[in-house]
Order: C-alpha cells, then structure tokens, then sequence
C-alpha cells in the first residue's frame, strides 16, 4: 500500500493525465453522467415515493371497502342471480364478530343537481359518519366535518370539497353558513376541504352530508351502500377482508363459497401494487443508471488501451530498467480507478446539486409533483464502491496489455 | 561475468523461422571492455537483447555472474536486470516528462529505495557524469551527448555487473560520440565490465576486445592495442 502515498506514483498519474487532456475529460465526463443519472433517477424515484406516502398519508391504507352484488351460487332454495343489499345490522354484526377492526364505517352515495343561486352542478352526494374523517382523512380549509349530532338530529348539512366551492360559489365569497340546493332541500355549508388525490367520488367533487338525513331524504331504510373496513395496523387486511366477506354471505344466506356475491376492494393490496410498482422503478433506475456507468467505466478502459499503446516505449524502458511486471499493472490500474473516482464524485456532488435545484423548484408545496427528492448515504457508498471495483476490474485490461509487451519490442519502437 | 554456450535463437516469420543465431559462444570476463562489431542482421541486437534479459534464447546456455539463466518469468527477469545491468541505448530512452535526476534515479525507484536517498544517490551519478547542474532540466533541453551522459548516470546508478551498450554513439556527431566513449572508458578504468554493440569500427577500436558477428556465427574475435588492455581475454 505503501506506493499509495508514493510522490511518483502521483506524479506519473498526473503526467499521463495531463498528456491527455481532451481525452481523459471526455472519458471522466461519460463516468461523470451515469453516476449523475444514477443520483438523480434514484432521487427522483425517492421524490415520488416519498409523495405517494403522503398521499395515502391521509387514507388509512389497510383499509378495506366492502359493497353488495347479485349471488353467483344457488344456496337453501334461493336461486343464483338473487340481489343483495347490506344492512344497518350487518355493520354492528361485523363489529362484534371480527377481530382487529379499527372503523366499520357505513356510507352511501348518489348524484344530484346542486344548486347555489344561479350556479349549479351535477356532483356526487356522499352520507357519511364523522369516523369518516379518520379513515380518509380531510384537511378542512374551513369549518368542520360531520359530527355525531348532526347524526342524532338528522341535520340538514354539508361539507364540501374545494372543487364544489370553486363551481358554487363566487370568488372570496366565505362559504361556511350559505345554504345550498340538493335536490331542492337546502343544506348549510359547515366545513369546506381541500381535494385528496385517492378516495372515492368523481373528478367534479364531492358532498359529505350526515349518513342518517341521507337515509332519511332518500328513503334508504336500514339498507347500507357500502362499507369501508379499517383493520388495526397488527393485523392483515386481507385476513379481515376475507372473514368479513364469509360473515356476509352467513348473515345473507348465500353459499360460503359465493365469490361474486360480495365485492370488495382491498386499498392495502393496492398499496401494496403500487409500492411493488415503485420498488420495480427503483429497480429499472439501478439498471439503467448501473448499465450508463458501466459504459461510461469501459471508456476509461478505452482511454487507457490508447494511453497503453502511446506509451509502449515508456513502459518498456521502465521494465528495461526493472520496473517488475506488477509494478507497471498497479500503475495502470491505480490510474484507471483514479479516473473513475474522480469521475464518481464530479457525478454525485452534481447529481446532488441537480437535486437540490428539483427540491426547490417542483419539489415544494401541496401541488409538488415530488417530495424531498432524497438519495441514502449508503446508496451513495454502493455507487462508489462498485464505481471503484469497476475501475479497477477495467484498468485490469489495459493493464494486461501493457505488461504482454515484451520490453524488447516496446524498446524497438521508434 | 558473461558466459554464453552454444547459443541459439530463430525468430518465426510467417510459416518460415529466421535462424538469427547460430550456436554463439562467448566468454566476457569482470571487468572487460568488449565490442561486438557486425552488420545489421548479424545478430549483434538479438545478443544484446538475451544478454539483457529483455528476451530469451532457444538452445544453449546463458551465465550472468555464474548463474545460469533459464526459465525466466518477467519478474525474476525485471529484479536480475535491475541488480546486475545497466543499459544505454542509442535513443537514449529517457522519459520526456521526467528531470535528467529523476530519469537517473528511477532504477532506484524499483529497488524500492526512498525518494531522498535516491535523489541523493543520482545527484552523485549526475556529477560523475558531469552533469550535476543539469539535474532539473528536462531531456528535450539537453543535447544529445548531454542525453546519452544521463543515460549513462542512469546505468550506473544501481551499481550494476554490466554496463549493456546498444550503438551508445549511433544518434551523436564524433566529437560528442568521442566523449561519450571516453566515458565509458573511465567506467571501465574503474572495474565495470563494459559491452558495446556498434558498427562503426572507430567505436570498436576504442575498446578491448572486439567480437565480429556476421550471419550469426563469430567471425573473429580479437584484442585491440589500447593501452589500457591490462586485463588478458581468453
């Protein structure tokens, strides 16, 4: 190791770089981008991952929704093809027989024509419990959401979505107080949220307004829509899905093995899609930005074959005057891995910039397309170290070259 | 300190082999100044370059200080010359980017001998050549008898057995060629067994003993009348 801190292993490094200029910056440049690229895809990909968790952020990911179909199964003298609605028991059944519940929350939907003054919209109408706000959590731009006794007492109120007030109301008119038409019965505006990305309803925005006056004004008795399940984080969605699911077709009387009987929809396991989703861009970043180094790390080796070849005379009056074959290879590789970590740092502290330059322009804010575009430390140092082996594995090349050349025919160079 | 039996070496050229030399022998005792004199394609580099260890002969057998050479690797081959030879080329063979003391001290260098010490070393083999305040400059601001003075520095500096001489004048004038002859007559006054290839018969005649090589085979091999020929050959 000692030749490491030696002043003419530096020095030839250095003079072989200099003789080279255009060359070895060339080379160091294409190093330099697949780093860079690997830095900055890496980034990027971190950047998204980290907005999606804050999306779901606000939506309780092992959650599960559960509605009502047709039987697929005949089953005790009932016919396949038999419609099934869930009812207000079903959800206190399922309360009280599965374990690892967190919410059981019963909802309804419809679409209707809203009217404010002159304004109108056609928008989907939600009746909705307060616990409503912990699964699919609202961030209130003014007032509040639902409580329990707007339950109780059948309120004719409403929360609504940004989208709504936007399409409703006047520009800086305060919202909060202002009746609105749903289906010509005036509500009062108590809460007003901004758009989530995930959840159900329709791109126009949506009306939450309390699950019991919904029952009521529509007439739904003790039928329920649909459910959304939350499970407690210890347990696994997809256990309760099923149980709830075998629950049902007991309670309705449909076959056990009735799958289409009760449809369901597991956000965990589309969460988990997602991340797998994002795990394989990950993985086509390590790829790509693995595939642009390697390249860029062949040109090195490239350079220094040409390198080699100019300096088959040097090299052979170093052997003449008993530069040992090892002594000529570390050389050359020692050069090799020099480029390639030069390049390497020149490709980080730039890709870090470039990140840096993201995280302040796009990378703020509610509407970001990305949140802290981050790369790990250690990620960093695999780069490095793999840049580092690879320099040394493709300094092996020219390295070979250059000791298979006789001394006699390097000195018979002219 | 040379001793070469029955020397063979052909060099393949296409499907055919060129016989370069035919059953060579030759005995070069410590301290003597040889020549070999011969044509091109006699086969005078092809000796120089088995003697050097830079390449390796067929049939026969190769001595260097009693020790016979044979299944060489490159690295047994790389420490044999750095200990017991010293070359001077016609070219000189400096390296461009390096002083006139750091080429001298770079034999130094792969003995593994530190920076200072061999710095120190080659300034002395740079004063003896009389060059000592020539150290910092670079070889393309010497001329060319100052050149080949710095390659002879650098033959010296690891106190070799041999100093290996391939055309040491081929690339100078005559009263530079004249000097650097002188030289290595010195070195050779001081104990140096000293092995000059040239064609020029005026460069022989400088020397001891003066070995004809023509077609591979020794045609006559004589002493000269120099007045320094103290030491008797075979």
């Amino acid at each position: 190791m000692k030749f490491l801190f030696d002043n003419d292993t530096w020095q030839e490094i250095f003079e072989s770089v200099r003789k080279n200029k255009m060359r070895t910056i060339i080379t160091i440049i294409g190093v330099m981008w697949g780093i860079f690229l690997l830095v900055v895809l890496l980034g990027a990909a971190k950047g998204v991952e980290n907005k999606f968790n804050n999306l779901f952020g606000n939506f309780a990911t092992n959650s599960v929704f559960v509605w009502a179909q047709s039987t697929s199964k005949p089953f005790k003298g009932f016919q396949e093809g038999k419609s099934l609605t869930l009812k207000i028991s079903d959800v206190d059944n399922i309360r009280k027989e599965i374990k690892g519940l967190e919410f059981v929350v019963p909802r309804y939907r419809t679409q209707a024509l809203v009217v404010n003054n002159f304004k109108t919209g056609n928008f989907g109408i939600f009746g909705d419990y307060p616990e409503l706000d912990k699964v699919e959590k609202k961030e209130l731009v003014y007032g509040r959401f639902i409580n329990d006794n707007d339950i109780n007492e059948n309120k004719k109120v409403c929360v609504i979505e940004e989208e709504i007030y936007k399409q409703l109301f006047d520009k800086d008119e305060y919202p909060i107080g202002q009746y609105i038409k749903i289906n010509n019965i005036n509500y009062n505006v108590i809460g007003m949220y901004k758009r989530s990305n995930v959840g159900g309803g329709g791109p126009q925005g949506n009306i939450h307004i309390p699950f019991t006056t919904f029952q009521q004004v529509y007439n739904m008795g003790d039928r329920v829509g649909w459910m959304m399940i939350t499970g407690k984080p210890e347990y696994n969605i997809s256990q309760i899905e099923a149980d709830v699911k075998l629950l049902l077709r007991n309670l309705h009387k449909v076959h056990p093995e009735d799958e289409r009987a009760f449809g369901s929809f597991n956000l965990g396991e589309a969460f988990a899609k997602f991340m797998g989703f994002l795990t394989g861009m990950q993985f086509l970043t390590w790829f790509v930005g693995i595939a642009t180094l390697i390249a860029g790390v062949f040109a090195i080796g490239n350079i220094l074959l040409i390198t080699v070849k100019e300096r088959t005379k040097e090299i052979g009056i170093r052997r003449a005057l008993g530069a040992k074959p090892w002594e000529v290879k570390r050389q050359i590789i020692l050069e090799s891995v020099f480029l390639t970590s030069v390049a390497g740092a020149l490709g980080i502290i730039s890709g870090g910039f470039i990140l840096m330059i993201i995280d302040t322009t796009i990378g703020q804010g509610e509407d970001s397309v990305l949140t802290n575009p981050t790369v790990d430390i250690p990620v960093i140092l695999i780069a490095a170290v793999t840049l580092v082996v690879l320099g040394t594995l493709i300094g092996l090349i020219p390295a070979q070259t250059a000791v298979s050349i006789k001394p006699i025919e390097a000195l018979r160079e002219e | 300190m040379i001793k070469i039996e029955k020397l063979h070496k052909s060099y393949p050229i296409g499907k055919d082999s060129l016989h370069v030399l035919k059953g060579l022998d030759l005995h070069i005792k410590e301290g003597e100044f040889v020549s070999i004199m011969g044509s091109s394609g006699s086969g005078k580099s092809t000796l120089l370059n088995i003697v050097g260890l830079l390449d390796v002969h067929d049939e026969g057998y190769y001595y260097l200080n009693g020790q016979l050479i044979e299944n060489l690797d490159e690295k047994k081959a790389a420490i044999l010359r750095n200990k017991f030879l010293g070359f001077i080329f016609q070219s000189f063979n400096l390296i461009t980017y390096k002083n006139a003391l750091e080429n001298v001290a770079l034999p130094l260098y792969y003995q593994g001998m530190g920076r200072k010490e061999r710095q120190k070393i080659a300034l002395q083999y740079l004063d003896k050549v009389g060059l000592k305040d020539r150290a910092d400059h670079l070889p393309s601001e010497l001329s060319g008898g100052e050149k080949q003075r710095v390659a002879v520095a650098r033959a010296l500096v690891t106190n070799p057995k041999v100093i290996l001489a391939d055309e040491p004048t081929g690339a100078l004038d005559s009263i530079t060629s004249h000097s650097v002859m002188e030289l290595l007559k010195e070195i050779n006054r001081e104990g140096m067994t000293v092995f000059v290839i040239t064609h020029e018969e005026d460069i022989a005649e400088e020397t001891d003993r003066i070995v004809r090589l023509k077609d591979g085979v020794i045609i006559s091999d004589e002493k000269t009348n120099n007045k320094n020929n103290i030491k008797v050959s075979v």
